[in-house]
């Protein structure tokens, strides 16, 4: 079964069409064997912003949900890839279980998670989601279930882990979760003037918190450049919880009840809403509060809280730039924010994170350093500002996120990530006929 | 690919050498760095537009294409594709003639409507079937004004536009759903070589405002554009102009 779709990441920006194929784990190798010329590639649901989960005139596989299976004792769940975070977390919650990587939303797919290694706000003390991987079944290009595992051909598990569904389709995973007592989360907010005394509250208050990211303003300029409001927290437990919230101390995140409308002009977003909007959020963050008790919902996914929120930006869609500088680049970071709040780009609350140290995934994109991510409406004048941010970060080492990236060219790449070369090698041992392959893999000559 | 800010990472240039072409390369080679492919006769025009696409930077790759030979045509359109996907393919070739000798000697009155029209539907043709099995890219026609309202003064050439124009509009229309595109640009008049000791009209254009058109239109990914854009209501209200009238338009 399958039909002709267009189809874009979230970014809703360089549509192509391919036949879309829908099939449980059973059916995905058969599927694997019968992809034409121009090959198959699994997509999740649709969040990267770029295109790694398109592949024009090829297959597409959508995702299919499927078993799902708590080992409470060993504190790991076995699901199948298609899975939502939200419907998994639906299921480990009321068991006092959680992730201990969860990324900006909860609509993405476990094998959506793992091929681009995703990170959350937990990433200083947890890492990536790739490392809390316990094995995982992965269908080669030859059709065959492979059971990989770090410590089960761990050169083809690195290569998965963040390899943007080149390696093949992920088909099932084993993962490890974190014991929690409640569904809430006790919350530090503290607003920081500009950027200096946002990277100084993070280098020396990071270490005490599981979770911190900031809330960077992009526009604002002069004294105020890089203002943000930092956000910490912890799993909130069931003493710090009165009311409602102690009665049902371990009740699912629910869905969303706003959606955006389907058909939205562009222009909504432009620098002057954007600027009123980010001046009210930064003024009615606290100057410092502790202890404020908020769901995991709305202290983790606060964006899931709209549906499709990616329509705001219009029929041309956004771009989302996320990049990541070594720690010791923090003059760079400066720099590059310097460089955007000049420039007067409509870019919503960006987000600040100092990340711990990256994992061994060849394409992961997380490195001991500072990640900032912003959204901008695409526009054909960007891209002069991007290669410039693209030339700051390569200068000092740094690269950009793949699942966010829907523009770099392939020389650009080989600057960024050094171990492409160790990827190519796997995928020609693995994959030799390029029987995977997405529009992000021609793009890049991955 | 064309990548989310339209930038394309290979362009096929139908007739090559024209001034228009090569001011779309150099448009493009000011954001990113595509692969080019020069169709076009081989010769010294085509040695020259060749270097000046390595001047910009750019790799240039060259294939003999002949607009009239529409034989050849699928097979130099589906070899290309085969080698790499064509991200933008801009049919560019086109041949303005002499008016009064175009309706008069009838083996130029064929040559125009050969290359202009003939040729235009070959290829649109060919390209639309790789496109449409690569699943994404976008045939730039370059039409005219002169096509819109076909006046006295150069109907020759102004009706295998208008041809070419109706091909290309209908062909985008056919492509919806596939992921191929066409994009149609109409400009009005251009200051090219083609153009050359011509006394220039009203709301003329250089060839890189063209070539700006061409861009940007591929990256906002729209079907119809007009160079200058004010040439869309100045047109819409000529096409209405009754016929003794339009007749002594200074045109």
């Amino acid at each position: 079964m399958s039909e002709p779709h267009e189809l874009t990441g979230w970014g809703r920006t360089a549509p192509t069409v391919a036949a879309t194929i829908r099939s449980d784990a059973a059916g995905v190798p058969e599927a694997v064997r019968r992809a034409g010329a121009r090959g198959l590639i699994a997509r999740g649901l649709g969040r990267s912003y770029g295109d790694p989960a398109q592949n024009a005139g090829g297959d597409v596989l959508l995702p299919v949900p499927g078993p799902l299976e708590v080992d409470a004792t060993a504190g790991v769940v076995r699901v199948a890839a298609g899975t939502s975070l939200h419907d998994l977390m639906v299921e480990l919650l009321p068991r006092g279980l959680f992730l201990p990587v969860t990324p900006g939303t909860r609509y993405v797919t476990v094998g959506g998670a793992i091929a681009c290694d995703v990170h959350g706000k937990s990433h200083h003390v947890a890492g990536s989601f790739g490392e809390h991987v316990v094995s995982l079944d992965l269908v080669t290009a030859d059709g065959a279930t492979r059971t990989l595992g770090p410590d089960r051909d761990p050169e083809l598990f690195w290569a998965t882990v963040g390899g943007m569904g080149l390696t093949g389709v992920i088909t099932r995973a084993e993962l490890r979760t974190i014991p929690v007592e409640t569904s809430s989360m006790s919350v530090t907010t503290t607003r920081l003037p500009d950027l200096d005394a946002a990277m100084a509250a993070m280098r020396s208050t990071d270490a005490g918190f599981t979770y911190s990211v900031a809330w960077i303003d992009t526009l604002a300029r002069g004294r105020s450049m890089g203002r943000s409001v930092l956000s910490q927290g912890e799993h909130a437990t069931r003493g710090e919880l009165a009311g409602r919230a102690a009665r049902h101390p371990l009740s699912p995140p629910g869905r969303p009840r706003l959606a955006a409308p389907r058909r939205l002009p562009g222009g909504l977003v432009r620098p002057a809403t954007v600027r009123a909007f980010n001046e009210a959020w930064f003024h009615k963050a606290p100057r410092h509060r502790s202890g404020e008790i908020q769901s995991i919902a709305s202290f983790f996914h606060p964006l899931d809280g709209v549906g499709a929120w990616n329509r705001l930006y219009g029929p041309r869609g956004f771009v989302q730039y996320q990049c990541v500088v070594p720690d010791d680049a923090e003059e760079t970071m400066t720099r590059i924010v310097e460089r955007i709040s000049g420039q007067g780009h409509a870019s919503f609350l960006s987000v600040l994170k100092r990340f711990g140290p990256g994992d061994p995934g060849l394409l992961s994109f997380p490195m001991a350093g500072w990640t900032l991510a912003l959204d901008l409406p695409a526009h054909p004048g960007l891209a002069t500002l991007l290669e410039e941010l693209d030339e700051l970060v390569v200068g000092v080492g740094g690269r950009v996120y793949l699942a966010k990236d829907a523009r770099v060219g392939p020389a650009r790449l080989r600057e960024m990530y050094p171990r492409v070369d160790d990827f190519l090698a796997v995928r020609r041992r693995v994959d030799p006929a390029r029987v995977f392959r997405s529009d992000l893999s021609r793009r890049l000559e991955l | 690919m064309i990548n989310a800010l339209g930038q394309p990472q290979t362009v096929l240039l139908l007739g090559g050498t024209s001034d228009i072409a090569q001011a779309v390369v150099a448009a493009w080679a000011r954001t990113c760095r595509p692969h080019v492919v020069l169709a076009a006769r081989p010769g010294p025009r085509r040695d020259r537009a060749a270097a000046r696409v390595e001047e910009l930077g750019l790799s240039a790759q060259v294939v003999d294409f002949d607009a009239e030979r529409t034989d050849e045509h699928p097979d130099l359109i589906a070899s290309l594709a085969q080698e790499r996907d064509i991200d933008v393919a801009l049919v560019a070739f086109g041949l303005l003639g002499d008016e009064e000798r175009a309706w008069q000697d009838h083996d130029a009155a064929v040559e125009l409507a050969r290359v202009n029209y003939v040729g235009a539907v070959s290829v649109g043709v060919c390209l639309a079937d790789v496109m449409r099995r690569q699943g994404h890219g976008v045939i730039v026609a370059l039409s005219s004004v002169a096509g819109e309202r076909v006046r006295r003064s150069n109907f020759v050439y102004g009706s295998t536009k208008a041809g070419m124009d109706g091909f290309y509009l209908g062909l985008g229309e056919a492509l919806r759903g596939s992921g191929a595109r066409v994009l149609v640009v109409r400009p009005g008049f251009v200051h090219t070589k083609m153009t050359q000791g011509r006394g220039p009209a009203p709301l003329s254009v250089t060839a890189e405002q063209v070539a700006d058109a061409v861009v940007k239109g591929v990256a906002r990914r729209d079907d119809l554009v007009w160079v200058p854009t004010a040439l869309r209501g100045v047109m819409s209200g000529l096409r209405h102009v009754p016929r003794p009238l339009f007749r002594r338009l200074p045109l």
